[in-house]
């Protein structure tokens, strides 16, 4: 439960990351904007309340992990790693550039804080439970973390991961869907339906949460529900929206691979309150 | 006689004895690749994946990236077909500390037919950057191999075999990664060989000694990095190369070896392998003969490249 101080800080926090989300895309002339912005708020909520982590020594031994699934969104994680302090934010301007740490998708060897690498959907649900049952092998208190996209979950592989991870009972293991019901060719259930989330997950031995992915209370609470349960991974299930924030940008497909364009970034910081 | 899976199996309840971050996963084969002797002893840290090698591999990678080092078994036809994506892009790219070690390997997987037969997979795996890639000859080359990718950092790819197969290395011999080894001096030409067909060519150069051709076997039980010092040294010193492998004669050691030489040392090279064709059903030692694996038709290659290194 956060509290009304907590709120309005973080409230700030992600304003201030969909600024820098919104001038790295348009900096890099390409990426993704609309699956960052819908996946922003959860990533701020996990980077500045609930993950333990430590910016100054990202190698932490007992560290929580997050391991960004749908590696499209990387402008998203990169701006809450700079803010975090992982790196400079200057970097930030350097995304997607030849020789820059911050490559079009997660790269672990690259970037300080980023613990796999992911854009080839459907892979890093796998990764988490992996990283989840090395903690556990360890004995270790760390939890993993990963955020899925609702497109991605078309992908076999993530029925597989999400098979194990109920079958070794990989409790330490908190997975977080972007339900923002839009992939690159339109929206997910045209393309090919994936709903119904929540009981496909049940069914599969999860515990499943659903909340509304851009109320920072509710992804708390639920964060911190998904911690006291045992003997079973938890799926959050964020109902987002695509292009949040950028009232242009919302509920658009259109939006998903595409950055915003000198005029649309003007635009857009304007409605965000940055001068 | 012994197989290299089952050097393998042995040898890694030795590892998980030694080293507790040694960890081992499998997709439904562990009786088949050995891994069910790891399983019995350390229930803990063996992780069945069922029949999903995709998934397998992936939590390989995120085991690996949480400190442990995996060991991956399954057939070779699935661990470099099946789960190729992800061992491309969730452990490779990231130069993970994975070892994939493939059972089954080649047409010896005998009666399960050309489904089960993996003629590709050196080929595939050689491709990708940050793999390195083995194929030892025996038991104690696998026993030695397993000890040598546990001490490395990073991925590998090993390939084994199902069927018993003659010890090359009777004595104990380190295994260097990168280092193939001259088994025998010859200098009319030389064998370059991997897997179980190192054995075939210590014999083939017995026969041709009885013609008076002087052959030398060059083993690799290391496709990837190639012994590319060896290799020139061979084309040098014997003017002409017969590589062999239980493999297609595209892209594995015949084509690295072609590679090598091609830029280094051109001289004429012969290669012994499948020609681009499916395994079938049989058992291994009919299949070796039927695709010309045998000591006999590493004779005719021989003469054929002595013959071409004498063409004016």
């Amino acid at each position: 439960m956060l509290d009304e101080l907590q709120v309005q800080e973080l409230t700030e926090k992600a304003r201030q990351l969909r600024v820098d989300v919104l001038k790295m895309l348009n900096a890099a002339r390409s990426g993704h904007t609309g699956g960052s912005l819908s996946a922003l708020d959860a990533l701020t909520v996990l980077f500045f309340h609930q993950m333990r982590h430590d910016p100054s020594n990202p190698q932490w031994a007992d560290r929580d992990h997050f391991v960004l699934s749908k590696g499209h969104a990387a402008p998203a994680l990169y701006a809450c790693l700079a803010h975090a302090g992982y790196f400079p934010l200057d970097d930030l301007k350097t995304l997607r550039r030849l020789g820059s740490h911050l490559q079009g998708h997660p790269d672990m060897r690259k970037t300080p804080g980023v613990e796999v690498c992911t854009g080839s959907l459907g892979q890093g649900l796998s990764q988490a439970v992996g990283l989840a049952l090395a903690a556990r092998l360890q004995g270790r208190a760390s939890r993993t973390y990963c955020l899925l996209g609702d497109g991605e979950v078309q992908e076999g592989q993530i029925w597989e991961a999400a098979m194990a991870a109920a079958h070794y009972g990989v409790d330490n293991l908190c997975a977080l869907l972007d339900w923002n019901g839009l992939q690159i060719d339109g929206e997910v259930d045209k393309v090919m339906r994936v709903t119904p989330l929540g009981p496909k997950f049940l069914a599969f031995g999860w515990h499943v949460l659903e909340v509304d992915g851009h109320d920072l209370n509710a992804i708390a609470r639920a964060l911190a529900d998904a911690a006291a349960c045992t003997g079973k991974p938890t799926l959050i299930i964020a109902r987002t929206v695509k292009g949040k924030g950028v009232p242009f940008f919302e509920h658009k497909a259109s939006y998903h691979g595409v950055p915003p364009s000198d005029d649309e970034l003007s635009r857009a910081l304007e409605h965000l309150g940055h001068s | 006689m012994i197989a290299t899976r089952d050097a393998y199996g042995q040898t890694l309840v030795e590892l998980g004895r030694e080293n507790p971050s040694v960890v081992v996963l499998d997709a439904d084969l562990s009786g088949s690749t050995k891994t069910a002797l790891f399983a019995k002893e350390f229930p803990q840290r063996f992780f069945n994946a069922g029949i999903a090698e995709a998934n397998m591999l992936g939590m390989a990678a995120g085991l690996a990236a949480g400190g442990q080092i995996p060991f991956v078994s399954t057939f070779a036809v699935f661990a470099s077909g099946r789960a190729f994506e992800q061992i491309r892009q969730s452990l490779a790219y990231p130069r993970l500390n994975v070892k994939v070690v493939a059972t089954h390997g080649g047409i010896t997987v005998g009666e399960d037919g050309g489904s089960h037969q993996s003629v590709e997979d050196l080929a595939i795996m050689r491709a990708v950057p940050n793999m390195v890639v083995l194929c030892p000859a025996d038991g104690p080359e696998t026993a030695a191999a397993v000890r040598a990718v546990a001490a490395y950092e990073g991925p590998v790819y090993m390939r084994l075999g199902r069927s018993k197969v003659p010890t090359v290395f009777a004595e104990p011999t380190p295994f260097v990664i990168g280092k193939g080894s001259c088994l025998r001096p010859g200098r009319d030409l030389t064998f370059v060989t991997t897997g179980l067909m190192t054995a075939q060519a210590l014999a083939a150069a017995e026969i041709l000694a009885e013609g008076g051709i002087d052959a030398r076997v060059v083993h690799l039980g290391t496709i990837k990095p190639l012994d590319v010092d060896l290799v020139l040294q061979a084309a040098r010193e014997t003017g002409a190369l017969v590589t062999a492998e239980e493999h297609s004669v595209i892209g594995g050691l015949g084509g690295a070896v072609c590679e090598v030489v091609a830029e280094g040392y051109p001289v004429p090279v012969e290669r012994v392998g499948l020609r681009d064709v499916f395994g079938q059903s049989g058992t291994a030692e009919e299949l070796l003969a039927y695709y010309g694996l045998t000591a006999a038709e590493l004779v005719e290659a021989a003469q054929r490249v002595v013959r071409k290194k004498q063409m004016p």
